[in-house]
């Protein structure tokens, strides 16, 4: 049954399943014994000749147990799940140290951003965004320089915090990765960060999650978790490839 | 027994000169009302279901041309092969239709219309005209949704709960005239909503026989109250959203255009703030109908009555404050989403005590197990998956995961069909006798909910399958997916499984309507009920009582030792009854 999530390659994704279990076996328990209690009555309580069904109107120490332990269950569920929530969505969750990467969505297509050696990004601005330029880089900011952008393809290294800040030229999408067990909404207007750790090297996708227009189904993305080794590589590659590109 | 013939007998002599048109068409009775949506709101199931297969087909063979889809004009599907902007439009109108059209009209069109005046004792509903006017804007609404889908660039496609700016801008979502006819339907829909809700409360507040006090009234007849309430107070903020997006639409206002300083999230907090509402509209009043169904089939009263009120009444009130639990990965303040987790989980409350108390209805009780009482049953079986896998959603790290995914789906239908409208056909069969005089077949019946409870089976509970494995709703082609494609054979049981399971209700809808030339003539009081509506003949005559019932006694008397039959109607007069001390207020 564990097989049908799928594998786990960030730090919140054993935490996410290890709450989802939880609150099967929970559920799980809940569910058998109503359903079993339904059969069982349905069957021993069966209308038949000369039965006198047992008048009651109610019992209140019945309903005291069955609202208290409900109840009681969901606190606790609430605290263990508040717990998670603050460390993965908390405004000042986001670790000091992680790696920025700008996340750019638009129908049907994700600009990812990285910000070069001098560790900034430079201003964008909705103004400049053409069919050259689709995030919007204003180029009179020098910090815009040595930024590197690519489309549809997210390389990350492993086992390091990363921060996506996510920003949406047009309708809201989701940047979801499955394996990841991550999910946030891009919303115009606003920009959202969303961190986590990749944990396994290894491709994955990045689907939309919320419907965006015609070409949703398809908004689709690579992500590359990889050694820092090899995203060291990857980030001078690209960085080479943008020198020689002339700048517009 | 002589009383109620002597009703009858005074009903028939009541001396009738509406004409037809006044009778059958522009009628103010309460029960035509109620029998007008019921064929309104089966032809929009009707619709939805037709919509939902399409669907199915396109989710589990993609690309491959659909049998009958050459039917389909080109701009739809092209040699049969169902379109991207086809698909949207499917599961944008499956939505619509079945949330607003289907289910909440089948709920509270059909039975508080019908329901109210008679279990309350009333010669009909406080303000007839007016509950007329509201029956004829929901056509309208009706018919502006349904046209949508014939204009020339497509019906809407921005999914039922029209997230801005896609649904604001055509640019975006590709559909102008389709978005806008969706804007203006919900505004009529609203108007129609607003004045059932205000007559429902009114007449329950007013209009009880005497007698009929707040705790003997009848559990259904407290849950359409607490659903007209929800309903006054939440549908106009959809209405008044939708008088928003209409103007984003064609007068370029900037509500959610942060561009221009608006705001994108301001419409789903509205949208929500309704739509968390209407979740609990769309369920209490099956709640209720089954309370009735399994306190009948148990012969038992209700188990714990007065709890059963309090957690109508809770799950109302908590309604109002969870409807961000759907916005949890919106880009809300994440602060905020605790605060709706809290009041989200403890909304499993009241919902168990409900679960628990049919159970301990049934508990040593003298089981009948006729159509309705299997409805019923089924209900509270099904009703307990769909409220349970909510509590993975109300977990906020979940729900990070499973947010808009196939677990959703399974989620809203368990609630939706499980729930809702197992009770509808539960309520369906258990008053088809008073609204036209005679019984559905009871065998058609049952291989109906047998089949039914199966395949529905079969289609909704892989859902959650396959939403574990990350499906993501509204999406055209799930076999691009690398990650879904381990799942892709869930996706073709299921969907034939949901054609076997339209398939399956063509045995209700023959009984529907054969049952009604032909089916065996009801009996004054068939299921052997305590509600004052089996009093009447059947079907009732206009205006219900010449005099307004007594009431005497809680509407779940059933299996009381010592009594000659294992029911009491409410309104019969045992020598210990004394009159009651002061009766309601009555106004006609």
């Amino acid at each position: 049954m564990s097989g049908w999530l799928p594998a786990q390659a960030s730090s919140f994704a054993p935490q996410i399943d290890g709450m989802f279990w939880a609150i099967m076996i929970i559920t799980g328990i809940t569910f058998v014994l109503v359903e079993i209690g339904i059969v069982w009555f349905s069957f021993a309580y069966r209308g038949r000749p000369g039965r006198q069904a047992h008048y009651t109107h109610g019992n209140g120490t019945a309903e005291i147990i069955w609202t208290a332990i409900p109840a009681v269950t969901m606190v606790i569920l609430g605290l263990v799940s508040n717990g998670l929530w603050t460390q993965f969505k908390g405004r000042n969750s986001v670790p000091a140290d992680a790696f920025p990467i700008e996340v750019h969505a638009k129908q049907f297509e994700w600009w990812v951003t990285y910000t070069g050696a001098d560790g900034k990004f430079g201003r964008v601005t909705n103004d400049s965004i053409s069919k050259t330029n689709p995030t919007g880089i204003d180029h009179s900011d020098p910090a815009s320089n040595d930024d590197i952008v690519v489309r549809n393809q997210l390389h990350v290294p492993v086992g390091k915090p990363v921060v996506v800040y996510l920003s949406s030229e047009d309708v809201i999408h989701s940047f979801y990765v499955p394996e990841f067990r991550v999910r946030q909404d891009v919303v115009p207007g606003m920009q959202i960060k969303q961190w986590f750790v990749a944990t396994v090297p290894g491709t994955y996708e990045i689907a939309c999650s919320q419907l965006c227009g015609l070409g949703h189904y398809k908004m689709r993305a690579q992500v590359y978790v990889q050694t820092q080794a090899d995203f060291d590589a990857w980030m001078q590659q690209q960085a080479e490839k943008a020198k020689g590109a002339p700048t517009s | 027994m002589s009383t109620a013939a002597a009703t009858a007998h005074a009903g028939h002599a009541h001396h009738d000169d509406r004409s037809f048109v006044q009778k059958y068409l522009f009628s103010t009775d309460h029960k035509i009302i109620g029998i007008q949506f019921l064929f309104l709101s089966l032809f929009f199931l009707l619709i939805g279901a037709i919509l939902s297969l399409q669907i199915r087909w396109q989710l589990a063979f993609p690309g491959q041309p659909m049998p009958g889809g050459k039917l389909l004009p080109e701009s739809m599907a092209a040699g049969g092969v169902l379109l991207p902007e086809y698909y949207l439009q499917l599961v944008t109108m499956h939505g619509t239709f079945m949330v607003f059209f289907a289910i909440m009209l089948l709920l509270v069109g059909v039975y508080a219309n019908f329901l109210i005046p008679l279990k309350i004792g009333a010669h009909d509903m406080a303000f007839p005209r007016i509950n007329m006017a509201s029956f004829w804007s929901a056509v309208v609404a009706g018919l502006v949704m349904l046209s949508s889908l014939f204009v020339t660039d497509g019906s809407p496609r921005a999914g039922w709960t029209m997230y801005v700016p896609l649904s604001a801008r055509h640019d975006y979502s590709g559909a102008s005239l389709g978005q806008e006819l969706w804007s203006i339907s919900i505004i009529f829909f609203g108007l129609s909503s607003v004045l059932g809700s205000l007559n429902y409360i009114t007449t329950v507040i007013n209009n009880r026989a005497p007698g009929m006090t707040w705790f003997r009234m009848p559990l259904s007849v407290w849950a359409l109250f607490i659903t007209a309430i929800l309903g006054l107070l939440a549908v106009p903020v959809l209405a008044g959203a939708a008088i928003m997006l209409l103007f984003e639409q064609i007068l370029g206002t900037h509500f959610f255009d942060p561009s221009a300083g608006g705001q994108v999230l301001l419409w789903q907090h509205l949208f929500w703030f309704f739509g968390h509402p209407e979740v609990y509209i769309l369920i209490l009043p099956a709640m209720g109908m089954v309370s009735e169904l399994v306190a009948n089939g148990s012969r038992k009263p209700i188990f714990g009555y007065h709890s059963m009120v309090f957690a109508i009444c809770g799950i109302a009130f908590l309604g109002w404050i969870v409807w961000g639990h759907h916005m949890f990965v919106s880009g809300m303040n994440p602060t905020l989403g605790s605060s709706f987790m809290v009041t989200t989980l403890l909304i499993a409350v009241p919902s168990a005590i409900k679960v628990f108390n049919w159970m301990g209805t049934m508990w040593r009780g003298n089981l009948r197990f006729h159509t309705p009482m299997l409805w019923g049953i089924g209900f509270v079986a099904m009703f307990t998956i769909g409220g349970l896998s909510g509590i993975f959603m109300a977990a906020t790290p979940v729900d990070m995961y499973i947010h808009d995914t196939y677990f959703i789906v399974a989620h809203i239908h368990y609630v939706l069909v499980g729930g809702s409208l197992f009770a509808i056909f539960g309520g369906i069969v258990f008053w088809y006798p008073k609204m036209f005089g005679r019984m559905m077949n009871e065998t058609a019946g049952k291989v109906h909910f047998w089949l039914t409870l199966i395949l529905y089976n079969c289609v909704f509970f892989p859902m959650h399958i396959i939403g574990m494995a990350g499906h993501m709703r509204r999406i055209y082609d799930p076999t691009i997916y690398d990650f879904l494609k381990p799942v892709q054979h869930w996706n073709v049981f299921i969907s034939i499984s949901a054609f076997l399971l339209f398939g399956t209700q063509i045995i209700f809808f023959l009984n529907f309507w054969l049952s009604m030339f032909w089916g065996k003539k009801a009996a004054l009081n068939p299921w052997e009920d305590n509600g004052l509506e089996w009093s009447l003949p059947s079907p009732a005559p206009h205006g219900n009582w010449d005099t307004p019932p007594t009431v005497y006694r809680g509407p779940y008397e059933f299996s009381v030792p010592g009594a000659s039959e294992d029911y009491i109607p409410q309104n019969k007069k045992l020598p210990t009854d004394r009159e009651p001390a002061l009766a309601p207020a009555h106004g006609d």
